[in-house]
């Protein structure tokens, strides 16, 4: 009885939230209004069904909750990051999607692939960014201004100097990396909300001097006629070149994985989750916080100038419209959004958010009402992400402690 | 025997606020000292400074690690403290809750690894057999301190006396010649502080160390140490031997307040 008035109060309280936009409709050449009443009670109904969905999704959460809470039963988790640790299951469907990877420009058109190389750019940025956020738990919002100083960096090189690809890829890595080690200097000292508000300013001040400096950007106007890589001086054409580049990010992305799981569980990567876990513990254990957080800069900025770089290169037209504050966000929302600290959770984010736009076009009207929707639904029912973090297991061989589980 | 902790007329000023007085303190090598006094007398705080996570305002701090000789250690940076063997655990726990517990003890060996980013990254055989010793040495210190059937649990999820064990376990790690626990019996039950009380002794018969504990539980003190300091308003008012000090006039009536009050 109490949910049936609650239920009445929601949907009323919705439908006249969503009265003036649903039902109102004022035609302008005409000037008449037209009141859609039909609109009204669709909201209503609607919401009326949904409000029960939602008692009970959230229902089932708490009882989950408390069953762990009270039982020692292991926390249940995402089948697909259960499906993951099995490795019958594991190393075929990873050959599976390897394979379907590597064939996939031969399957699909050229504006497919396309897509598929914004996906995998983003994944580069995303890992990246996981470095940052997820593992060292610094809240970091410029991720743009590293690939905008990738991306110029090949650009600019190009334009002036006529520097090719090759070598401009890591150069692209190695400025932003060393842009990324300049910037933890001043920051060591901040923390949470302060540190994402500096580093959202480093980065709008990277994409105004690069919006401001006419004289060698090109200002507002960009860089165009950028190079394609080349394929030992040989000419490719537009759709080849699109084919190239696909499976040159797709080479960085599988390098970027293995580079960033490589890290993470190495004695680098323990000192950077202790630093995000307790800054005078971990320096009371002998690490040195500077090191590890200019560390943790560096690393994570290296990947989003070499995927700046790929981007100068497919788009062969840079301007600084393409780095705003907007793209820092989509790169964090992918990594919050997959999980921080997750590799695979970094990958489904950028589909999620990269790959779901640009099919659902035909609702592209409703993207960012859903993209609300989205984030809402994970705060309230997955707040570690879709696949949560999980500490490395490690296997040590115990003769007396198989004993022990015996007795 | 020989001196491994030397503090001589310690004192830090917080503004206008003197936390720490002119405090001269003595640690020899193999020996247990304790720190006691009344809350905010400067306990915590004398050991924040001696690990350098506080610089002293004025004085000198000199420490003396097994087999090397004496340095200053004011100013130095809370690594470096570590790296030259004193080792401490804190008063409210902190461990890295979100890390197993293997994983706590191996972060604490940073100190006594090298493997660097390049490393991480190519994993030549080198670096994986250090990795094994650190996974093999971590593993002996949870065996040690009876926590190796949870090496893989989050720390956050052990008990409260045995997240205690293991941030001992996990300062052990770093290899130290000293050792400062901060209340490491705080919120334990008798028969924990009884095990606890026994912990500490073994491990400063097996490992040779010195160590300077902080704590209020009287009976452990008394029956621990060897020699006690006791400090209030941030100064030392009496040293000595537990009977000594447990005699003093003084430090009954910081303990108990004024005798008209008694």
């Amino acid at each position: 009885m109490q949910g049936l008035k609650q239920s009445i109060i929601t949907s009323l309280w919705f439908m006249f939230l969503t009265f003036p936009i649903m039902v109102v409709r004022v035609n302008t050449i005409e000037n008449t209004v037209e009141w859609r009443w039909m609109n009204l009670a669709y909201v209503g109904v609607g919401i009326f069904i949904l409000s029960f969905v939602w008692r009970w999704a959230l229902a089932r959460k708490e009882a989950k909750q408390y069953e762990t809470e009270t039982t020692d039963k292991p926390k249940k988790q995402l089948w697909l990051s259960r499906a993951m640790e099995e490795p019958a299951v594991a190393k075929p469907a990873l050959a599976a999607i390897f394979a379907l990877s590597v064939a996939m420009p031969f399957l699909v058109s050229t504006y497919q692939t396309n897509i598929f190389i914004s996906f995998l750019l983003y994944v580069i940025l995303g890992l990246g960014l996981n470095i940052i956020v997820g593992v060292a738990g610094l809240l970091f919002l410029g991720h743009a201004a590293f690939y905008a100083i990738g991306a110029y960096s090949y650009a600019l090189l190009n334009h002036y100097f006529g520097i090719g690809f090759w070598v401009a890829l890591p150069l692209g890595g190695i400025l932003a990396c060393l842009g990324g080690i300049l910037l933890a200097f001043p920051v060591l000292r901040l923390r949470g909300d302060y540190l994402a508000i500096v580093t959202l300013g480093f980065g709008e001040i990277i994409r105004l001097v690069l919006e401001n400096w006419s004289d060698l950007t090109g200002g507002p106007s960009g860089i165009s006629n950028i190079d394609r890589p080349g394929l030992f001086g040989m000419e490719l054409s537009v759709a080849d070149a699109n084919v190239y580049i696909y499976y040159i990010v797709l080479a960085l992305a599988i390098i970027t994985m293995i580079a960033v799981q490589r890290l993470k569980n190495s004695r680098i990567g323990r000192a950077l989750q202790a630093l995000r876990e307790d800054e005078i513990a971990c320096q009371a254990m002998g690490i040195d916080r500077v090191n590890v957080k200019v560390m943790a800069f560096g690393l994570g900025t290296a990947w989003a100038g070499f995927a700046g770089v790929i981007f100068a290169a497919k788009t062969t037209f840079i301007n600084p419209a393409s780095f705003t504050f907007m793209e820092s966000a989509i790169i964090l929302s992918i990594v919050v959004l997959g999980g921080m600290g997750s590799n695979l959770g970094v990958i489904l984010g950028s589909a999620f958010l990269v790959l779901m736009p640009e099919y659902l076009r035909a609702f592209s009207e409703y993207r960012m009402i859903l993209f609300a929707a989205a984030m809402v639904l994970m705060m309230v029912f997955r707040p570690q992400g879709l696949i949560a973090p999980k500490g490395r297991k490690y296997h040590v061989d115990d003769p007396d402690l198989i004993k022990e589980g015996d007795a | 025997m020989s001196t491994v902790l030397n503090v001589k007329a310690l004192s830090k000023s917080f503004g206008g606020l003197r936390a720490l007085n002119d405090v001269d303190l003595q640690v020899n090598s193999g020996e247990i000292a304790a720190l006691i006094g009344p809350n905010g007398a400067g306990k915590t705080t004398f050991f924040n400074c001696i690990t350098g996570i506080y610089e002293p305002t004025d004085g000198d701090v000199f420490f003396t690690p097994l087999g090397a000789t004496e340095c200053r250690v004011n100013g130095m940076k809370p690594n470096s403290v570590t790296e030259l063997g004193m080792a401490r655990t804190f008063q409210n726990i902190r461990l890295f809750k979100n890390m197993t517990v293997l994983e706590n003890v191996m972060v604490a060996r940073h100190c006594r690894t090298k493997a660097g980013i390049l490393d991480a990254l190519l994993r030549p055989p080198h670096v994986k057999r250090e990795e094994k010793e650190n996974i093999e040495k971590s593993y002996e210190l949870l065996k040690y301190i009876g926590l190796n059937k949870h090496y893989n649990d989050l720390a956050c999820n052990l008990p409260y006396g045995d997240q205690r064990r293991l941030e001992i376990a996990r300062a052990m790690a770093t290899e130290p010649s000293l050792l400062l626990l901060d209340e490491p019996a705080a919120g334990m039950n008798p028969q924990e502080t009884a095990s606890l009380k026994e912990l500490v002794l073994d491990i400063r018969d097996k490992f040779n160390l010195a160590i300077l504990l902080i704590e209020h539980d009287m009976s452990m003190v008394m029956s621990l140490s060897e020699r006690i300091y006791v400090m209030e308003y941030g100064c030392l008012i009496s040293q000595g031997t537990p009977e000594e000090v447990s005699k003093d006039p003084q430090v009954i009536k910081a303990y108990l307040g004024e005798e008209s009050h008694a």
